[in-house]
């Protein structure tokens, strides 16, 4: 199987149903109709899929800032209050003995969600420029973005419980900060521009993975 | 018949669900953990989190938290069952296939795995300032987490589209006989 060139469903004029996974062959190309099988509406490719994961990305990247800059946590004690940013508390975690805490919290909340915009900034231009180099890589990144992204939640999850168990009024009390809405804003408006680009759109303008060969060549391998 | 499977394809996973439902139930209404300080106790449950930060004026998160960390696990729980008990008959009812789906958006949106490193690391920086002590629920909640991802692992979800009726009304591909591999299951 490794000496056959790939063949696109495109170049065969066939559709992969999005819901079930069925191949099959569309009414027309302009009009695909519906799945034969699931009755999901058939498309050649997402609609719009590079346009709307450029929005959400762009969405995501102004909401990183006020994610980063403003605080999470607040903690009140009788000495007085105490903000804390997500650094911050990577920082108090790492201070307080607890480093692989500290390096799993710093990874999770501040190199996966930079990585995760950078990710798909880097897919939408190779695929609007055409790119027809390391697609097979590019695929693979494709599914790292989508694998990784719900472990970003890791903060907004650890500021929910601390919040929840540190009311201990008036010794101690903690209350959530204006950087979690954003920071919860930015882990899913880039796992929902990951599920909108379509990742077949990597393939399109055709591989370096293996020569093209005729249709008729294919049918056998 | 060659060869005979001890029991159906979904027995499996459908064990495995059932016992996801019952560790998410005791999850959820137990206290995952207990603060101790000067003779103070405070306790949580996963709702009781998000409903803190609901109260403390953070909404949209606190929303956001109940989906990932209780109602997009527990739908897609019990999507799954349904759908297992559904994937018994032959052929499977006509709405399995839109299960399929739903189970599959869900999956996406349901973070226990995250929830449960979440809440360690809440923990380890609260333990500073605080006895913790951790309650019935975080021990139901560890085995849910280890549970759906087996569940995963043990659903063959391309078996089921295979089977499913078609919306044209065609018969299912795996009924035809042109599929001797496909139809000698019952």
């Amino acid at each position: 199987m490794m000496t056959g060139a790939p063949v696109t469903a495109a170049q065969l004029r066939l559709v992969s149903c999005e819901a079930c996974h069925l191949v099959s062959r569309p009414a027309s190309a302009e009009e695909p109709g519906f799945c034969r099988r699931c009755g999901e509406k058939l498309e050649a490719r997402r609609p719009g899929s590079i346009q709307t994961t450029w929005a959400l990305t762009f969405a995501a990247a102004i909401c990183y800032i006020p994610a980063n800059a403003l605080p999470v946590l607040d903690t009140t004690t009788p000495a007085g209050s105490e903000a804390d940013t997500i650094l911050g508390g990577v920082v108090f975690l790492y201070t307080s003995g607890s480093w692989p805490l500290a390096l799993v919290v710093l990874i999770a909340s501040v190199m996966i969600p930079l990585g995760k915009l950078v990710s798909l900034a880097y897919l939408l231009i190779t695929i609007q420029r055409g790119s027809v180099t390391n697609s097979r890589e590019r695929t693979r990144l494709y599914r790292m973005v989508v694998f990784i992204g719900r472990w970003s939640m890791l903060d907004v999850f650890v500021d929910t419980f601390t919040v929840a168990l540190v009311q201990l009024q008036p010794l101690m009390s903690v209350a959530p900060g204006a950087g979690v809405l954003f920071f919860a804003a930015v882990v899913v408006l880039t796992m929902l521009a990951a599920e909108s680009l379509d990742p077949r759109l990597i393939w399109d303008s055709g591989t370096d993975a293996a020569p093209a060969t005729p249709i008729s060549h294919a049918r056998h391998g | 018949m060659l060869a005979k499977r001890p029991s159906g394809p979904h027995d499996l996973p459908l064990a495995l669900t059932v016992t996801a439902i019952i560790a998410f139930i005791v999850a959820n209404t137990l206290p995952l953990m207990a603060l101790k300080v000067v003779g103070r106790v405070a306790s949580t449950t996963i709702a009781g989190g998000a409903y803190q930060l609901w109260l403390q004026g953070e909404r949209i998160t606190g929303v956001l938290v109940a989906f990932c960390a209780v109602l997009a696990p527990a739908g897609y729980l019990l999507f799954m069952l349904t759908l297992l008990l559904a994937a018994r008959r032959s052929p499977p009812p006509a709405w399995t296939g839109e299960f399929l789906r739903w189970v599959g958006h869900l999956q996406v949106w349901s973070m226990l795995e995250v929830v449960m490193l979440g809440i360690l690391v809440a923990l380890t920086k609260i333990a500073q300032l605080a006895t913790v002590e951790p309650g019935i629920g975080i021990y139901a909640f560890g085995s849910v987490v280890l549970l759906i991802p087996a569940i995963m692992d043990n659903v063959d979800a391309t078996e089921l589209w295979r089977r499913v009726e078609w919306i044209d009304g065609e018969m299912p591909l795996a009924a035809s006989p042109t599929l001797p591999g496909a139809g000698g299951r019952q």
